[in-house]
């Protein structure tokens, strides 16, 4: 809601300055988002009449005026403007005026007598654009012909009228006016309410249009009346565009001005009908499957589709009104424009109706647009007002474009019902967390102009309340507690410090917390990024990791924009993206990593086996998983530039440390795997190690070579994707007991393929279970180079072969080992590899 | 024959004179080699008388003694100044940086989840997380907002292509309040059986989704909930909480805190929470900073809570907000762009 502070005081007029009363009006919920007069500052400038204009003597586009400012003597003035001539009447800043400043943040322009090509200027002749009225700056701004040389332009033009602009939440229905907000106003600085008084014109025809109210469901009220012979073409009257105006509106025509005037002003939504447009009687139902209308704003539509039947008109259906011919109004949001008023309009039909909010709620927002009709019947309209606003509007009209009405016919079938509601004193101050009195519910109430009651049952006392007609938010206890609290003050209620038992609250020892892990994430030097969760469909079906994942993306019903349409399967795109675009801001090496949730489709068949990837401890959504994952991206050399570091491109292996030390105390491997985005040979699923076995969690790998040409990369960088959940539980450490004895170290070295991975031979040795090894380490991995010179591929090693070499540590923690106990293990741990692996001793 | 003195200061002369271990060496083999000087004159002792071989011989030890001290104060000496030399020679620019990765950044949004995580966390509220693609009930109708409802249009919502169990489209969530109804109902089935059901103490931060993007809108972005549900948990409490809440974060005692009346379906009596800060260029302007208000009977019978016996506060404030006052960062877009000269001013 817009409106000028007058408008308002003149119905309410607190003893507040403007600020104090937007303030008081904020604190009690209607928040006063803007306040701001219609001019800026600026002093000293009059209303003038320009006498006579001559030439400038040394300047073409120059004249030189003679004005009568009301100052008693004549002024010269050199003006620019092409419309200045004598006659007319304009604003003149004096001498010593200080004007608004050209740019927001300037210094206000200051008159003085100046000379203006020799010609000396005694003041400046203004523009709207000048006085800071708006950007029409073709001219001078001419006045009526009767504005009073000599007055402030600004008391003249009301220039100083405050304006408001009101945020209404959508529980206030009974504001969308300037008497609802005037009644507000009165309940919140306690002083009388004036309402406007209404002179209803008696009816001087006998005339009738019959209208049939089918459906009471849709309309509980309906009230219309003829009204023959108007001037349609008739001028708006200038305090009803300027009050309009004030309220953002633009003048149309008087008809509908009229109407919009009584809808601010009253709240009550009124529609006016060009009468010889109308056929038949009127029909007031909900639309049939297929009918289609055309609106006031050109658009057409069919407010019910032939194939959607309303499964229950009051949540789907759409109200109308017919004539004989067809849909003429979309009921209590836009009418047709088959039957709308012109300017060579005579007779017209006017209508004021009670619409169930219900009915209304949520249909324009259907097909895409809203109206201020619209916005109040679906938040509730006054039933007790609307024969009395019908009566207003018609007496506005015959009031600006004449005309002869006939009586009003008022069809009441079906009203909001006003249940009494209850509220005890206690549970208010249970709620509120204060002290109240009888006295003070009493005032609040006495003050919103409720009718109540009260009772006392033992240490109880109950206010019965009956709410008004015109508000449709008091239906239970809690919404009268609300309006104690309200009025009350939410500024007269303490800030009571947090209490309650005091309990030891620490995370389990066993959790980590998913900070630790971006923590650590961060050390060891990666960027946190935050990406949105929707992303662009090509790419992200580019990216999508089939074999854990559903090949359907979910899709975005409405997205803002074409590369937010799916959501996203994988964290992938947003990093890539977050690459591509840094590398375009000139960067050259970078880490970046995000946590994040995916989302895809699931199976049923496989619901159990992804929601144990997700912690689902708050419920999940059956169907869609939507893990919390993390994933990271290293892209240039592996160290940052710097001095006396032989620096290379980093790779698989460096990230896998990352990894590896990220995730500590966790164990993790990596084995071959497949996923369309990464390079098939340098790509591996990550596995955890854990007492039930291996649990691949996630992949690791080298960006396919076809992705980076695409995104124009210039190197490939190593990214990473896991499952938060299943890294979130760590063991408690077991420390076991430091033997006395020393530790032996033997090396072993072994010749095996160059496809076998070192993961199975580890394996192997392990297998072997040798209780006296503690730990091996592989430290040395050789391969021919292939084009190598003789002297190095001297080596014993065959094409296709490498070389593995071993560090075993062994330890007896009760007797000193001995060698040949050694020696033992050792051949067992070979003769595992040469059996499994088909190894063979270096 | 030259005196015993003399010797000794010949010897020292000597020494001093070797530039170099071997030198030295060489020096001392005049003296005290086999045929050095003050050997050849040990060995004549036997020439003299048994009186005159005592005295002469001590005083002839006496220089040999004197002798070796040079020698091995000498030595002592060449080896300090072969020390030096090793030590000047090895000896580095301090000055040079030192080696390694560098430390990433965390995000500022993060950073602040983190921190109210982490405040709230002192007052014994748990963390709780749920899911962005939410159903209708979560989202809006346990939350008091039927369909149709003008509430509803204050949120623009969006869809994705699939249904509930209710054929109602699945969206994204608007809000984190969804939180509220699914830990509350949780919490709820774990006390089913206790006579006083502990208080609800949570907060849940996530992100979430409007369809709006402009300057001061993005149709991703973060906010935390709170929710504290007990016997007797007042409108009072919320207040006193919330202004704690800010000025813990804000670490600051000079920020004013208002509260005033506002609408939301899911809480009555409903509030909008204004800061000000005491002092810097944002100096006594009002910066809305949060919803929040008393949790609606309706929202409690919906987590299967006796709305008679319990009450409580709700709160959902949005992290970018926070982020922005706190760091004094005036554009939203910065958050989501992952410009790394931006992120790397938030070191790890």
């Amino acid at each position: 809601m817009q409106f000028s502070e007058s408008w308002l005081r003149q119905y309410v007029n607190p003893a507040l300055d403007s600020a104090g009363l937007a303030h008081a009006m904020t604190m009690a919920g209607l928040e006063v988002e803007e306040q701001y007069a219609v001019a800026p500052p600026f002093t000293k400038v009059v209303i003038a009449e320009i006498l006579s204009t001559e030439q400038h003597p040394d300047a073409d586009r120059l004249r030189v005026c003679k004005v009568n400012a009301g100052t008693g003597e004549e002024l010269t003035i050199v003006c620019g403007a092409p419309n200045a001539r004598a006659g007319i009447k304009i604003p003149c800043a004096l001498v010593g005026a200080s004007l608004p400043a050209a740019e927001v943040g300037g210094k206000p322009l200051l008159i003085k007598v100046g000379k203006l090509r020799g010609v000396e200027s005694q003041g400046m002749l203004c523009s709207g654009q000048e006085l800071g009225l708006g950007d029409d700056h073709a001219g001078i701004y001419e006045l009526p012909a009767d504005a009073p040389i000599g007055e402030d332009i600004r008391r003249y033009l009301h220039l100083d009228e405050q304006l408001f602009v009101v945020k209404l939440t959508p529980n206030k229905a009974d504001c969308l006016s300037l008497i609802g907000i005037a009644r507000e106003v009165a309940a919140i600085a306690n002083v009388p309410l004036q309402r406007p008084i209404v002179k209803a014109p008696a009816a001087s025809i006998a005339d009738q249009l019959k209208v049939n109210i089918l459906d009471h469901d849709l309309c509980g009220r309906f009230a219309g009346r003829i009204i023959r012979g108007v001037n349609a073409a008739a001028p708006t009257p200038a305090w009803l565009v300027q009050r309009l105006k004030s309220a953002g509106q633009r003048s149309i025509s008087a008809l509908v001005d009229i109407s919009n005037y009584v809808m601010l002003e009253m709240g009550q939504p009124s529609h006016v009908f060009d009468l010889d447009r109308l056929a038949g009687d009127l029909s007031v139902r909900w639309a049939k499957p297929g009918e289609s209308i055309e609106l006031l704003n050109g658009q057409t539509l069919i407010p019910v589709p032939v194939d959607v039947e309303p499964t229950s008109q009051i949540t789907n259906g759409v109200g109308v009104v017919a004539d004989e011919n067809g849909l003429v109004s979309l009921a209590g949001i836009m009418g047709g424009n088959n039957c709308a008023v012109s300017d060579k309009t005579t007779n017209i039909y006017v209508e004021a109706a009670f619409w169930w909010p219900a009915a209304i709620q949520g249909r324009a927002r259907r097909f895409n647009f809203t109206t201020d009709a619209g916005h109040r019947f679906e938040r509730g309209v006054d039933p007790q007002a609307t024969a009395e606003c019908l009566a207003y509007l018609s007496a506005l009209i015959i009031e600006v474009c004449g005309g002869q009405a006939g009586p009003i016919d008022d069809q009441i079938l079906a009203l909001p019902e006003r249940k009494p509601v209850s509220m005890r004193l206690k549970r208010a101050m249970q709620i509120i967390g204060i002290p109240l009195t009888i006295e003070v519910v009493t005032d609040v109430f006495t003050r919103l102009g409720f009718e109540f009651s009260t009772t006392a049952n033992g240490d109880e006392t109950i206010f019965q309340v009956t709410p008004p007609s015109y508000r449709f938010d008091l239906e239970i206890e809690e919404d009268l507690i609300e309006e104690v609290a309200r009025l009350y003050g939410f500024e007269h209620i303490p800030d009571l410090p947090p209490r309650g038992l005091l309990t030891m609250r620490a995370l389990p020892e066993q959790l980590q917390s998913i900070h630790t892990l971006r923590h650590r994430l961060a050390q060891q030097g990666y960027q946190e990024v935050i990406n949105f969760g929707f992303t662009e469909a090509e790419f992200e079906q580019q990216l999508a990791n089939a074999s854990t994942t559903s090949s359907r993306p979910i899709h975005v019903l409405n997205p803002i924009a074409a590369q937010y349409a799916v959501m996203r399967s994988t964290l992938l795109g947003g990093l890539l993206t977050n690459l591509r675009a840094n590398l375009n801001r000139g960067a050259s090496r970078m880490r970046l990593f995000e946590v994040g949730r995916t989302f895809a489709y699931v199976n049923a068949a496989d619901e159990q086996r992804v929601y144990d990837s997700e912690d689902t401890s708050a419920g999940a959504v059956t169907g869609i998983w939507q893990p919390m994952r993390v994933a990271g991206l290293a892209y240039g050399f592996t160290w940052p530039e710097q001095w006396g570091i032989n620096n290379k491109v980093v790779d698989f292996f460096d990230v896998k440390g990352d990894l590896e030390t990220i995730l500590m105390p966790l164990q993790i491997q990596t084995s071959t795997m497949t996923h369309a985005a990464l390079h098939p040979g340098r790509c591996a699923a990550i596995q955890l190690v854990t007492p039930a076995g291996l649990l691949t969690i996630g992949w690791l790998g080298e960006i396919h070579p076809a992705i980076q040409q695409k995104l124009a990369l210039p190197l490939a960088p190593i990214v990473f994707e896991f499952d938060w959940q299943a890294i979130s539980s760590i063991d408690l450490p077991n420390p076991g007991e430091i033997s006395k004895l020393p530790a032996v170290q033997r090396d072993l070295a072994v010749v095996v393929k160059q496809d076998l991975p070192v993961q199975l031979v580890l394996d192997a040795m392990l297998a072997a279970k040798q209780a006296f090894v503690q730990k091996i380490t592989l430290f040395d991995e050789f391969r021919p180079q292939p084009n190598a010179s003789s002297s190095i591929s001297n080596s014993s090693l065959a094409t296709g072969e490498k070389s593995l070499a071993f560090r075993v540590t062994l330890l007896n923690p009760l007797e000193t080992l001995q060698d040949e106990q050694v020696d033992a293990a050792m051949a067992v741990l070979l003769s595992q590899l040469e059996k499994k692996c088909g190894a063979r001793l270096r | 024959m030259v005196s015993l003195d003399q010797l000794v200061e010949d010897a020292k002369r000597d020494f001093a004179k070797a530039v170099d271990p071997a030198a030295l060496e060489d020096a001392k083999a005049r003296y005290l080699g086999k045929a050095g000087v003050l050997t050849e004159r040990l060995k004549a002792l036997g020439k003299l008388s048994p009186d005159e071989r005592k005295s002469a011989g001590a005083e002839i030890n006496l220089a040999k003694t004197a002798v070796e001290s040079a020698l091995q104060a000498r030595r002592q000496a060449l080896l300090e100044a072969v020390l030096h030399l090793r030590l000047a020679a090895e000896a580095i620019d301090v000055s040079l940086p030192g080696r390694g990765q560098q430390a990433g950044s965390l995000h500022p949004v993060m950073r602040t989840w983190e921190r109210v995580e982490a405040i709230f966390h002192s007052i014994g509220f748990d963390v709780a997380q749920g899911p962005e693609i939410e159903t209708d009930w979560f989202n809006f109708s346990a939350l008091n907002s039927p369909e149709n409802h003008p509430a509803r249009s204050m949120q623009d919502t969006f869809y994705v292509d699939s249904n509930d169990g209710q054929g109602k489209p699945l969206l994204l969530r608007t809000h984190t309040s969804p939180m509220q109804v699914r830990y509350a109902s949780e919490h709820v089935k774990k006390y089913a059986n206790t006579a006083v059901m502990p208080p609800i103490k949570v907060i849940a931060p996530g992100r979430t989704y409007r369809v709006d993007s402009d300057a001061t809108h993005s149709p991703m972005f973060h906010q935390v909930e709170g929710l504290w549900i007990g016997e007797h948990v007042s409108f009072a409490d919320l207040k006193g909480v919330y202004t704690n809440f800010l000025r813990t974060f804000f670490e600051t005692d000079a920020l004013q805190v208002r509260f005033r009346p506002s609408y939301f379906p899911f809480t009555e009596p409903s509030a909008e929470i204004d800061m000000a800060f005491g002092s810097g260029k944002l100096a006594g302007r009002w910066l809305e900073i949060s919803g929040a208000g008393q949790v609606h009977p309706k929202v409690l019978r919906n987590m299967g809570i006796d709305a008679e016996r319990y009450t409580g506060f709700a709160f959902g404030s949005g992290l970018e907000r926070l982020t922005m006052l706190r760091y004094g960062i005036d554009d939203l877009r910065l958050f989501f762009e992952n410009d790394l000269r931006f992120l790397a001013q938030f070191p790890a």
